[in-house]
């Protein structure tokens, strides 16, 4: 009752701030998916993401249309010739969001940085084990070891230090988990005893202000007139959330939301036609694989990898289930990424030598799981379509192969466990760095228990290479290192590499200004609406 | 009648308690781990794992969990959900007023063109329209309701642009939540339009979730008036000269309704069923979607929890209704 | 559903069985609506039975070719595919035809499953009464306080998802309606003159339920099997379509229905066409056991 009370409240104290609502101009979202909670730290779903985006900001963040690096709520910044400290100069006007129940005394400072990553970083800290206390992507980003110490220098100056050079870590700072909370928010929802509403309640810095979540149903909010880059365009914002792409896409054509990502690919011939939309794409940042389990017999032998490779009628699986929505895929990151090796191509369909090289491996009649995943994602539009298509390919060379399909985080864990044989996965790259394809998904140090190297392949060339590239932070030379490691990957085959999607989202003509990000956030800063 | 209401009650105690067993066990006969579910697909340390485990009371006795749950129950208390980590009666709260204005709306439908319908199908017994209306109500208990959403919002909201696709209201409207009904709030807000935008939201979803209790009110209300209409005394009354319309308003409709309001208030299992399909079809925000989201999810807590308040709502309308059945009936109270 | 539970036949004597059956089928004839559900129960059983020659392609047969071609009526069609193909070129109509096969075995497995459980469990309730009824008919409601579709997901959700849970899972949904029939029928026959007259002549117990009360209870029984047959067609379809029944590339047709959704607009009939079939097959069934019931309840055949 009390929340429900303080929700309307709110809403009303917000409802004066705002232009009178016959003349506000509303930009409309139908979003894919609910979002757990708004606090892009202990999240890590697209959902969630999204909808935590708008009311934050990070110390540094991406250009609006790349993942090209931009100040944000640092100004600037230097880095020590060792690359191990980072001094951060931060913005003097920007202010958090006034709720009635949380009123800013101060302007932003270096004590919100301290505060957001300490709640991630130090155990002890009040508000760690707040809403759950996981902070996936922060430990994924290696930032529990990579960080030595963050130091305030005075209220606009941070200084941070690390444990070892690091070549990803300001583009590590502009993701969506890095968002500067409010620490006198903090404080006051723990002297409140109501910590765990700093995760529902969002308070930030960025260029909207939450109002509402009405659950499953709607997400509100209004323009933050004091942004420190200008008040935007639009007054207000709302995500409509709408699960199905077939419901979302008529929604969008029916006008009831200017912009919706992710339509089906059939549908895509017919929003094209129509002259009220605006269908727009982008090369997505990602990868659609098939990964063999290289610790399982007979697929520790590279040859029956190539022998699967060119089993799989890859052009028809992209024609088929991505409806022309993807390109075939030769190397584990797209070839968006500055670091592609554009010599290699992807293994030709050849049955007749398929065949000749399980002949040559010893290998008779096969039979294998295949495992195919329960969602869809942009590089893998309908994972049972796919599965069905390869277990038909696979029967022409004699292997009998069985799908399988368990809940997604149940299938996750099964996969990192390494209990499969063939296991569609993929990956959406978080930062645009090749580190966070090659090394993340397969280095030695991945191929582990419960590790995201689900091929369990560890080449100790390929590792040295990419944990090389890592540590230096001159771009021509990670160039050479990554182009070398991804001929190695090339040669041995742990995955087949299936895809990389592209990217649609759909938007009324009448919406300007908006460009799909290649990190798939949606991002309203700029967007504008023609009346 | 006191005598009767608490015997009533004395039954539907122990069903009540059967229920809080069923879903306490629901929790624990699901295949591996509630800790590793919760965590989805990351590895876990040991210690936080135990710590969890603590938290969520799993390392008691089974009997002081038990005694714990249904004491937690009484309280109003029914955990916290795995994903938001919100308590799942403050979820529950939020969506059921849209799970209520949806089911109101469809039952309302129901009774006002299913009454009439099968009135007049009994009236005329034998008659063409007697038989188009025991088709169509056939066809429409048949029907797989999941796919008729779908023709309809093809039909009428995508290629004839009658009806909006999915949601309560216009996203332009910015009406606060006062009671959580969106036709009230819509009502209460001073947005012009609001109110009208609301209603077509309601349509379709309504037309999907009544076909089924239509269907059965009409045919209930047809066998009823033929039952009522071969009794001595209506037949003495139309002897008597007084008109057909009369006979049914005065004798026949009156007497008539108690076996059809029963039927009615026995929809509301069916109106709960039918409310997960129409919800997930229409990204209704209501309690049917939330379970089936929550069943992808794995979000235990939220399943027990939702499962315990509906069926201990289905339990309370069959109290009432029994008792109203009851009131109206004295045969049944005096059988027993 | 009132009338059901009430259905009652005279006492047992195998010549007045035989013209009850005949009695019985004199009356289903004359019901145009009954014979015509009967005739396409019928025709699907043939089709399922002989799918594998009726059908003018495998289910699972992908024609890569010919992805997402209408068919024959519309525009770009070809008699090749009558019924047009799906995402993956599978010939909707053989796929339709086999599903007939998922379904009637769906409808047959629940049924038999809830018959025989329900059956038991209502017959030991209503006979021997006492504690055992008391546990009996607290459980039976217990499960019926639940809607039933609620049920089902619950069982699903424990069991997992796929085709054997599913049925599974409508079949305990089903349960309670058999259990609650078969004691109130057992009830009724129990203190009839002729039970008693038996009880006194010495007959055993179980010679007296097996001989003597089971019989007397068929009428309703098949009522119900037959309205229950539909059911279990369109929940086990119900739960397809929410992704927890049977599995893709299993033709369930429910399945069939929800992995189609994403084309919706661009070829509705993948969607439409396996909506038709439950919508057809059921209808089919509904009729048949309205016919049955008509046919069986002496109150409305006066």
């Amino acid at each position: 009752m009390k929340a429900i009370f303080f929700r309307t409240a709110a809403a009303a104290a917000l409802a004066v701030a705002m232009t009178s609502g016959a003349l506000a101009k509303t930009m409309t979202y139908c979003s894919e998916g609910s979002p757990e909670n708004f606090n892009p730290q202990i999240n890590t779903t697209g959902p969630s993401l999204s909808a935590a985006h708008p009311v934050f900001n990070r110390l540094v963040e991406f250009e609006r249309d790349s993942t090209k690096l931009r100040p944000g709520l640092a100004e600037s910044w230097e880095i020590s010739a060792d690359g191990l400290t980072y001094t951060f100069r931060l913005r003097k006007n920007a202010k958090f969001h006034a709720r009635n129940d949380f009123k800013p005394t101060r302007s932003f400072t270096a004590d919100d940085v301290i505060a957001t990553f300490d709640r991630m970083w130090r155990k002890d800290h009040p508000y760690h084990q707040v809403s759950g206390g996981a902070y996936d992507y922060f430990n994924d980003m290696g930032f529990h070891t990579l960080l030595k110490s963050i130091t305030k220098v005075d209220d606009n100056t941070l200084r941070v230090e690390l444990t070892k050079p690091d070549a990803t870590f300001l583009a590590s700072l502009a993701m969506t988990f890095a968002s500067i909370h409010s620490k006198e928010y903090m404080d006051a929802m723990l002297k409140a005893g109501t910590p765990e509403k700093v995760d529902q309640v969002p308070v930030g810095t960025g260029p909207f202000m939450f109002v509402d979540y009405k659950k499953d149903a709607t997400i509100r909010y209004t323009v933050n007139p004091d942004y420190f880059n200008g008040k935007q365009p639009i007054d207000r914002l709302v995500y409509a959330i709408t699960p199905d792409a077939a419901v979302r896409m008529a929604r969008v054509q029916a006008g009831e939301c200017l912009l919706a990502p992710y339509p089906s690919p059939a549908d895509l011939p017919r929003l094209k036609g129509d002259a009220k939309l605006n269908v727009m794409e982008r090369e997505g940042l990602n990868v659609g694989y098939l990964a063999f389990n290289t610790s399982k017999k007979p697929f520790d032998d590279k040859r029956v990898r190539h022998a699967v490779s060119m089993a799989i009628d890859r052009d028809a699986i992209v024609k088929a289930v991505f409806r022309g929505t993807g390109i075939v895929a030769a190397n584990p990151i797209p070839p968006t990424i500055w670091a592609y090796n554009e010599t290699l191509k992807p293994y030709p369909y050849d049955v007749e030598k398929a065949k000749a090289l399980l002949k040559e491996a010893g290998v008779g009649e096969l039979s294998v799981d295949l495992w195919a995943m329960p969602v869809q994602r942009p590089y893998n539009p309908d994972a049972r379509k796919m599965a069905e298509m390869m277990q038909a390919d696979l029967a022409k060379v004699g292997i009998k192969a069985e799908i399988k399909s368990y809940e997604w985080g149940e299938y996750r864990k099964r996969l990192q466990a390494g209990e499969h044989t063939l296991g569609q996965y993929g990956w959406i790259g978080d930062n645009g760095d090749p580190d966070n394809f090659m090394n993340v998904l397969l280095s030695c140090s991945t191929a582990r228990q419960g590790g995201q190297n689900i091929a369990r392949w560890c080449s100790k060339e390929y590792s040295d290479l990419v944990e090389q590239a890592k540590f230096i932070t001159d771009t021509a030379k990670r160039t050479e290192l990554y182009r070398k490691a991804q001929e190695v990957f090339h040669a041995e085959a742990p995955w087949l590499p299936i895809a990389h999607g592209i990217v649609y989202h759909v938007a009324s003509k009448k919406v300007k200004n908006y460009q799909i990000h290649p990190l798939g956030t949606p991002i309203f800063e700029g967007v504008d609406i023609d009346e | 009648m006191l005598r009767y209401l608490a015997a009533r009650i004395g039954l539907i105690v122990p069903t009540f308690f059967g229920i809080i067993f069923l879903t306490f066990i629901l929790i624990r006969l699901v295949p591996g781990d509630p800790v590793e579910v919760r965590l989805g697909e990351r590895g876990i340390e040991p210690e936080r794992h135990a710590a969890l485990l603590r938290q969520m009371g799993l390392d008691k006795p089974l009997a002081e969990q038990f005694l714990g749950y249904v004491a937690g129950v009484l309280r109003g208390d029914l955990g916290v959900s795995f994903s938001t980590q919100q308590p799942v009666l403050r979820e529950f709260m939020s969506l059921f007023p849209a799970t209520i204005e949806l089911t109101f709306c469809a039952v309302l439908l129901g009774v006002l063109i299913g009454i009439p319908a099968g009135i007049l199908a009994g009236m005329k017994r034998g008659s063409l329209y007697d038989h188009l209306m025991m088709t169509a109500s056939l066809t429409g208990y048949s029907m797989p309701i999941f796919w008729w959403g779908l023709l309809l919002i093809l039909t009428f909201s995508v290629n004839l642009h009658w009806t909006p696709v999915s949601g309560r209201i216009d996203l332009s409207y910015f009406v606060d939540s006062v009671t959580g009904f969106m036709t009230i709030d819509a009502l209460l807000s001073d947005e012009r339009g609001a109110f009208r935008s609301a209603i077509m939201h309601l349509m379709l979803p309504t037309i999907v979730l009544a076909t089924l209790p239509l269907a059965v009110i009409a045919r209930m209300t047809r066998s009823a008036m033929l039952e009522v209409l071969g009794e001595n005394y209506i037949r003495t009354a139309r002897a008597k000269g007084l008109s057909a319309l009369r006979v049914v308003n005065l004798h026949a409709l009156r007497n008539a309704l108690i076996p059809i309001v029963t039927v009615i208030g026995l929809q509301i299992g069916v109106l709960l069923g039918g409310a997960i399909i129409t919800e997930t079809i229409f990204s209704w925000p209501g309690i049917g979607k939330w379970l089936v989201e929550a069943i992808a999810r794995r979000d235990y807590p939220v399943l027990q929890g939702g499962v315990l308040i509906i069926a201990s709502l289905v339990m309370l309308v069959n109290l009432i209704v029994d008792v109203a059945y009851g009131l109206l009936n004295p045969r049944i109270r005096h059988g027993r | 559903m009132a009338a059901l539970e009430t259905g009652t036949t005279k006492p047992s004597s195998r010549a007045r069985r035989e013209s009850l059956t005949a009695e019985t089928w004199r009356s289903l004839r004359r019901n145009r609506g009954a014979m015509s559900g009967l005739a396409i129960v019928v025709l699907l059983l043939l089709t399922a039975v002989f799918a594998d020659i009726v059908a003018p392609h495998g289910p699972a047969e992908q024609f890569r070719d010919h992805l997402l071609q209408p068919p024959v009526w519309s525009e770009g069609g070809a008699w090749r595919f009558p019924f047009g193909t799906d995402d993956l070129g599978r010939c909707v109509l053989s796929r339709l035809i086999h599903g007939s096969r998922l379904s009637l075995l769906i409808g047959f497995l629940v049924v038999s499953f809830s018959l025989t459980c329900g059956g038991l469990l209502g017959l030991v309730a209503g006979f021997f009464g006492g504690t055992a009824d008391l546990l009996i008919m607290r459980a039976m409601d217990i499960l019926l306080a639940l809607p039933s579709l609620l049920l089902a997901l619950v069982i699903v959700a424990i069991l997992g998802p796929g085709l054997t849970n599913a049925m599974i899972a409508v079949a305990v949904v089903f349960l309670p309606h058999f259990a609650r029939l078969m004691r109130a029928s057992v009830l009724s026959e129990a203190a009839r003159d002729y039970v008693v007259a038996s009880r006194v002549a010495g007959a055993s117990r179980w010679r007296l339920m097996t001989d003597t009360i089971l019989p007397n209870c068929v009428a309703p029984l098949i009522v119900q099997t037959t309205l229950s047959f539909s059911a279990a067609i369109l929940d086990a379809a119900a739960l397809g379509f929410l992704g927890l029944g049977a599995q893709p590339p299993t033709p369930e047709w429910g399945t069939m229905l929800a992995s189609a959704l994403s084309f919706l607009q661009a070829a509705p009939w993948v969607v439409t066409l396996p909506g038709c079939a439950i919508l057809i097959t059921v209808l089919a069934f509904n009729l048949l056991g309205d016919g049955l019931r008509d046919a069986l309840d002496p109150k409305l055949k006066r």
